[in-house]
C-alpha cells in the first residue's frame, strides 16, 4: 500500500476561468500536495491557482444509478428556452 | 451483466469515453492497467539514458534544457500512474512490479548512450517516434489515459525540437561532431522502429485493442508513418539512414525499408538488451534510498495531524 494518501488536483488555467480537474499525486500532507501539484501539473505557466483535495474525501455520483439520479431533470422540457413558441417577428427574444 | 455489458459496447461504438467509475470488461481493465503501468514504466526508465548526460551538457543551456527534459519524463510518468490508479491499481505496487521485473518497459531504454549525440538522436528519432505512437492515443478509448497522453503530447514537441535542433548544431560542427552524430544515428535507427512493437501478424491483441479503441492504427501503419515522416527529416540534417534498402515506392506512395531483426527485439525484451540490468538497479536504488524520505514526510504530517487534533 502507499503511505502517502492520493490527492486530486484542481487547476485555474488562468483568471476568469474555473478549476478543472488536472489528474492525482500522492503526498503526505495537504501542504506538500499543493508543492507537488505546483511542480507537477504547472511546469508551462498553466496554473494561476491549485486546488488540492484527498480522494477519500470526494463524495461522488455512481454510474451505475446515473439514470435513476439524474431522471428528474429529463422530463422537465420548459426548463429549456427551446420549449417556448415566441412568434419570429418579435425582437431581441 | 448484459446490460452493463451492451452499455459499455454502446459507449465505445459511438466514440464516448469509458470513464473510470463505469463498468467494464474484465478483460478491457486488465489491458489497460498493463498497457498505461508499461507506458508509465517507459518515461520513469526513460530519464536515466539521457538523465546520465546531464553533467556532461557541453553548456549551461544544454544542461537546462536537458534538466527539463528528464523533468517532463518524470512528469509523465507520473500522469501515467495517476491514470493507472483509476481503474483500482496502487501506484506502490506498480513500483514494486517494476524493480521486480514483474512488468516491462519500452525495450529502447535498454540501450546505451555512448556519446552526447545520443542525447540528440533520443530526441529526434526515439521521442519522434513516440510521438508517432502516441498522438493516436489521445483519442484512446480510456479517458483518463486519454486525457493524460493530451498533456504528454504538448510536452514531447519540445523534446523532440530540442533534439533535432542539438543535432544540426553538431551538424554544423567539425567532421569529428558530424561523425558522432552519424554513429549515433546507425544505432538508434533500428531499435527505433522496434518502438512500435511486432509485425501486424504476429501481433495477436492487436484486433481486439483495435475493436475496443484502445489502440487507433496497428503497429506497421504507425512504423510506416514514422519512416515517412523521418526520411525527409534526415535528408535535411545531413545524415544517413543504415539501411542500404530505403527507399521511396512511388506505387505505394510510402518508403519502402528493410527487414527488422526481430529476435533483437525479443532479445532486448527478454533481457538481454546492453543495459537492462543497470536501467532496474538504477530504479531500485532511486527508489530504496528514497524510502526515509516517504517515512520521514509521513510521520511529520501524523505528527501534525496529532497537534492540531490536541
Amino acid at each position: 500500500m502507499s503511505e502517502w494518501p492520493l490527492y486530486e488536483v484542481f487547476v485555474r488555467g488562468r483568471r476568469g476561468l474555473s478549476h478543472v480537474h488536472v489528474g492525482s499525486l500522492h503526498a503526505a500532507d495537504d501542504e506538500t500536495a499543493l508543492r507537488h501539484a505546483r511542480d507537477l501539473y504547472t511546469r508551462r505557466g498553466e496554473g494561476a491557482s491549485i486546488w488540492v483535495v484527498r480522494s477519500d474525501r470526494i463524495a461522488a455520483t455512481s454510474p451505475d444509478e446515473k439514470d435513476p439520479f439524474f431522471a428528474p431533470s429529463a422530463d422537465k422540457v420548459y426548463r429549456h428556452p427551446t420549449f417556448y413558441t415566441i412568434p419570429d417577428d418579435v425582437p431581441h427574444m | 451483466m448484459a446490460d452493463l455489458e451492451e452499455h459499455f459496447e454502446r459507449t465505445i461504438a459511438s466514440d464516448r469515453r469509458v470513464e473510470p467509475r463505469d463498468w467494464m470488461p474484465d478483460g478491457y481493465r486488465a489491458t489497460m492497467v498493463r498497457q498505461i503501468a508499461q507506458h508509465a514504466h517507459s518515461e520513469i526508465i526513460g530519464m536515466q539514458p539521457e538523465g546520465e548526460w546531464i553533467t556532461r551538457a557541453p553548456s549551461l543551456r544544454r544542461k537546462a534544457i536537458l534538466l527539463a527534459k528528464v523533468q517532463d519524463e518524470a512528469g509523465h510518468g507520473l500522469y501515467l500512474y495517476s491514470a493507472a490508479e483509476t481503474l483500482g491499481a496502487d501506484r506502490a505496487e506498480l513500483t514494486e512490479m517494476l524493480i521486480e521485473g514483474r512488468q516491462k518497459y519500452s525495450s529502447i531504454f535498454n540501450y546505451p548512450t555512448l556519446t552526447y549525440a545520443d542525447v540528440g538522436v533520443i530526441g529526434w528519432l526515439v521521442d519522434g517516434a513516440a510521438i508517432c505512437n502516441q498522438v493516436p492515443l489521445c483519442r484512446s478509448s480510456y479517458g483518463p489515459y486519454a486525457r493524460a497522453m493530451i498533456r504528454i503530447c504538448k510536452e514531447e514537441s519540445f523534446h523532440q525540437r530540442q533534439g533535432y535542433e542539438l543535432l544540426t548544431a553538431m551538424m554544423a560542427g567539425t567532421a569529428a561532431q558530424r561523425a558522432m552524430v552519424q554513429d549515433a544515428v546507425d544505432r538508434w535507427w533500428w531499435p527505433s522502429l522496434m518502438m512500435f512493437g511486432p509485425p501486424d501478424a504476429s501481433s495477436p491483441n492487436t484486433a481486439r485493442s483495435m475493436a475496443w479503441k484502445i489502440k487507433r492504427h496497428t503497429n506497421d501503419e504507425l512504423r510506416q508513418r514514422f519512416v515517412d515522416i523521418t526520411v525527409p527529416q534526415a535528408r535535411a540534417l545531413g545524415v544517413t539512414l543504415p539501411d542500404p534498402e530505403l527507399r521511396w515506392n512511388a506505387g505505394r506512395g510510402h518508403h519502402d525499408f528493410g527487414q527488422i531483426d526481430w529476435s533483437e527485439l525479443k532479445r532486448v525484451i527478454e533481457g538481454g538488451g546492453p543495459c537492462n540490468a543497470r536501467r532496474i538497479a538504477v530504479r531500485r536504488a532511486a527508489h530504496e534510498d528514497g524510502a526515509w524520505v516517504r517515512e520521514a514526510a509521513a510521520a511529520h504530517a501524523a505528527k501534525h495531524a496529532r497537534e492540531v487534533a490536541a
